[in-house]
């Protein structure tokens, strides 16, 4: 590996976790109480005052059975609302700040108080990881992998909510933006940031690929070497769970080198970690 | 005053083992049985009119291995002596005197765990609800009686402010009470109870209540019946005209609603949350004596809800059950077969939100124990998986067996196991068949006929559930194997129906129209080769997939046919279309019977 591209990949890993670091912050201050809109504003202070000046998207929350998103039909409804924390309750932080040019998407699932069905859900995420990472090395079609996951959440009696998400992507490729003094956003969703996934999709589309990995035609093709937002999201009966984080793909012979976590040193990782 | 019924009252009380002991109090003796060990929490069960403790019998015997029970005859009743003169000697203020009194004699130094059916339910409103009895009660299950000063509220609300629904409920209690005019004329009543009423009380109770025969009515009946009489007419007037605005209940209350009741509307409760705060609801499909015809599910009930206020109460056990159906199922037995997946899993998920204890059968081993596992975690206090092919015979009278001696009787069976075969009927193996029709039809077979058999025996009612499908009675050229299976369950469900309802036992059919499961992923289609049947899954899973129809909505109709106690239930718009069509206009069904799916 060059040293380029170690450095480039070093950048992703700092936004990554500083991304972490923000949401375990934010849901270390969490309470009953507190509303969608100000865990959300409270994420976006905190990056703020650490030199983030632009977004793949602002940061969203959701509150008990929307993170299952029950109910939701237009995707306005991903837009934080007043719903309030209760105890018990799960929550879900993501956020996808850009910082230094580099981006990071992140999810952060969590509860306030015990909850064991929602422990449940967060270990049984784990198979979900293995299971995206192993057949990425195979070089499966990201559809198959794709179904193989739903398939996987069928057996373990959840329900796939990545699919409400607009496409219903599992995941989506995610790049430097360029560092400009003015970074609009449009619908939550930061301009620079959706200008290289068009152009992602404009190049995808003539070469036959996407950079949105979907249940759809447009990702019946192997993984793109690249960097990979994957957020696997399951549901159950009003509890909803995921993780976001970076795969980095490369087009290596090594299988170890030809796909990997970017970092294992993420709060859901060292989660499993821990129970083991 | 002599007792000359009473002595042979005591002979056949069915409280086998019972110690007796005489409480005076206000110049009478009242006669108390005590049950169990007395270290344990004290339940005290009153019993109502025109009763005497014996009415108890059952459920006693089945809290006496966990609790003290004490049971005692009212007075007037049983071998309780009776107050001289009678009129003005049954005022709830007497009767709280003798609560008191029984209580300080059994358990001087723990509050008693209250439980009242009908009038022993009027009574103990009014002991749970003054002041003087505070500190002496820990719980009140209350069943068919409500306080006289709440429902004296409830007709002065109604009757102030009489909107159609409010006229409504008032005419239909009013309808309702109407021995209770009765029983305010003078001498009348008595000369009946001690002449022909009382001689064919017990068949009444029979034929109309449909009670098992037996030791019960206990032959004091006709002087119970006749000094009771005296309960309605020293209190209902007074307390209804001038009802107390400070009843409010002092101990946490459960409320057991038997929907079938002759003399109590559901609608009297309504509002009964501002009384009693941190009320527990539960409803059961039976008619007014729960405590002779459902002795388990009360047992049950009353335990729980006694431990829940004991010292400590329960263990957590994660969520609490929630959901318009937790007061119906909660702590009920619920079998599903075909429970690994599909709509057997989201209905065991359903029926565990709502507290039941679940059993999920089926041939995957790992899906049946997965179920169980999140069944647990979303408000089931227990769950098991039991692997079984419901085709097999042998293997079935295994599990029932099983489940009856280990978890009990089961109270609501969803027989729901099925796999789909697709194809010509002249493609269509002798092979084929029996599959389909030894899961589909046999599967069903043996679940009500052993299962079914358990509840009949138990005579305590349940339901049965069979999961049929829109196949059952929409003809098509491509299922001639899967429609046949399901057109004999549905027909076996409504034959099942006639027969159980005189026992007390519902039988629903569901019949589910394109649901998105994967039946279509494992299902067998003739005639083609490998190749051709693994294309067609897909593309039956894929279209299946579009109408993304879920099962859970399945799920909630199948809680619903059990509590409406509904015959046969299409599911799915395309179900209730071909559902109404088979009716009006059976040849637009045959037509489209022959229409090429497209595969």
């Amino acid at each position: 590996m060059t040293d380029a591209r170690t450095a480039e990949l070093r950048g992703f890993k700092e936004v990554q976790r500083l991304a972490y670091a923000c949401a375990e912050a934010v849901a270390a201050r969490l309470r009953p109480g507190v509303t969608e809109r100000e865990a959300a504003r409270m994420q976006r202070e905190w990056l703020r005052a650490r030199g983030v000046r632009d977004w793949f998207h602002l940061p969203f929350a959701w509150f008990g059975d929307r993170t299952a998103f029950a109910g939701f039909r237009i995707p306005l409804q991903f837009f934080p609302t007043g719903r309030r924390l209760e105890a018990g309750m799960p929550f879900i932080l993501d956020l996808a700040p850009v910082h230094r040019g580099f981006t990071a998407d992140v999810g952060y699932s969590g509860c306030l108080g015990p909850n064991r069905l929602h422990g449940k859900l967060l270990a049984d995420l784990e198979a979900h990881r293995e299971l995206i990472l192993r057949e990425v090395r195979e070089r499966r079609s990201l559809r198959e992998i794709y179904e193989d996951v739903d398939r996987l959440m069928v057996r373990q009696g959840y329900a796939n909510r990545h699919r409400a998400y607009p496409f219903g992507v599992i995941a989506h490729k995610i790049d430097r933006v360029k560092e400009r003094r003015w970074s609009p956003h449009v619908f939550g969703f930061g301009t620079q940031s959706l200008k290289g996934l068009a152009g992602d999709a404009l190049h995808g589309h003539r070469d036959g690929w996407s950079p949105l990995w979907s249940p759809y035609r447009f990702s019946d093709h192997p993984p793109k070497p690249g960097l990979w937002a994957v957020e696997p999201h399951l549901g159950f009966r009003g509890t909803g769970a995921k993780f976001e984080e970076i795969l980095v793909v490369t087009d290596s012979r090594d299988p170890e080198q030809s796909a990997f976590w970017l970092d294992d040193d993420l709060p859901h990782v060292r989660r499993w970690a821990e129970a083991v | 005053m002599s007792n000359g019924a009473g002595g042979a009252g005591g002979t056949d009380t069915g409280l086998a083992g019972a110690r007796e002991r005489w409480v005076r109090t206000g110049g009478i003796e009242l006669c108390v049985a005590e049950l169990g060990d007395p270290a344990r929490p004290t339940v005290l069960l009153v019993h109502g009119y025109p009763d005497s403790k014996e009415v108890w019998s059952q459920v006693a015997g089945r809290l006496a291995d966990r609790f003290h029970v004490v049971l005692y005859d009212v007075r007037g009743h049983g071998r309780s002596t009776a107050p001289v003169p009678l009129r003005g000697g049954f005022t709830l203020e007497k009767l709280t005197d003798d609560f008191l009194a029984v209580a300080d004699a059994v358990s001087p130094d723990r509050p008693v765990h209250l439980v009242g059916h009908d009038w022993g339910s009027v009574q103990s409103w009014e002991f749970v609800t003054v002041a003087r009895t505070e500190g002496r009660i820990a719980s009140f299950t209350s069943m068919s009686g409500p306080s006289l000063d709440h429902l004296g509220h409830w007709i002065k609300q109604r009757a102030a402010r009489p909107t159609p629904r409010r006229a409504g409920q008032l005419l239909g209690q009013g309808a309702k009470s109407w021995y209770i005019y009765l029983l305010h004329t003078p001498v009348l009543p008595e000369l009946a109870w001690r002449g022909p009423l009382g001689k064919r009380w017990p068949k009444i109770l029979q034929r109309i209540e449909k009670i098992p025969g037996g030791t019960y009515p206990t032959s004091s009946l006709p002087q119970d019946a006749a000094h009771g009489a005296w309960l309605y007419r020293d209190n209902v007037r007074a307390r209804l005209r001038r009802p107390r605005t400070d009843a409010y209940a002092h101990a946490p209350v459960q409320l057991i609603t038997p929907t079938g009741d002759a003399f109590l509307s559901e609608r009297l409760y309504d509002d009964l949350e501002q009384w009693a705060p941190h009320l527990v609801r539960r409803t059961l499909p039976a008619k007014h004596w729960v405590p002779r015809t459902r002795p388990d599910q009360l047992a049950s009930w009353i335990g729980d809800f006694v431990m829940a206020h004991e010292d400590g109460g329960l263990p957590d056990r994660g969520a609490a059950p929630s959901g318009p159906y937790a007061e119906r199922f909660g702590g009920q037995l619920v079998l599903v077969t075909g429970a690994a997946g599909g709509i057997g899993r989201a209905t065991a998920f359903a029926f565990a939100e709502a507290g039941a204890r679940i059993v999920a059968v089926d041939r995957d081993a790992e899906g049946a124990a997965r179920t169980a596992e999140l069944a647990r975690l979303i408000g089931a206090p227990d769950a098991w998986a039991e692997p079984a092919d419901v085709g097999d015979g042998q293997a079935m009278e295994r599990l029932a067996e099983k489940v009856a001696t280990e978890y009990g009787i089961v109270d609501v069976l969803v027989n729901n196991a099925g796999i789909g075969l697709s194809g010509a009927f002249l493609d269509t193996t002798a092979e084929d068949w029996k599959k389909v029709l030894d899961v589909n039809l046999w599967g069903v077979i043996h679940g009500c006929r052993l299962f079914g058999k358990q509840m009949a025996e138990r005579g305590q009612g349940g339901h049965i559930v069979n999961i049929a499908s829109a196949a059952a009675y929409q003809p098509s050229k491509a299922l001639p194997a899967y429609s046949t299976s399901k057109a004999a369950v549905l027909m076996l469900s409504e034959c099942l129906r006639a027969e159980l309802a005189g026992q007390g036992i519902g039988v629903s059919a569901i019949c589910p129209g394109f649901v998105n499961t994967n039946i279509t992923s494992t299902a067998h289609f003739t005639g083609v080769s490998v190749e051709e049947e693994e294309r067609r899954r897909k593309k039956t899973s894929r279209l299946y997939g579009l109408r993304n129809y879920p099962p859970e909505k399945v799920a909630d109709a199948v809680l619903r046919a059990v509590v409406r106690n509904q015959a046969v239930v299409p599911v799915t718009p395309e179900a209730r279309g071909a559902r109404l069509l088979s009716r009006f206009a059976p040849g637009a069904l045959r037509a489209l019977a022959r229409v090429e799916p497209p595969l």
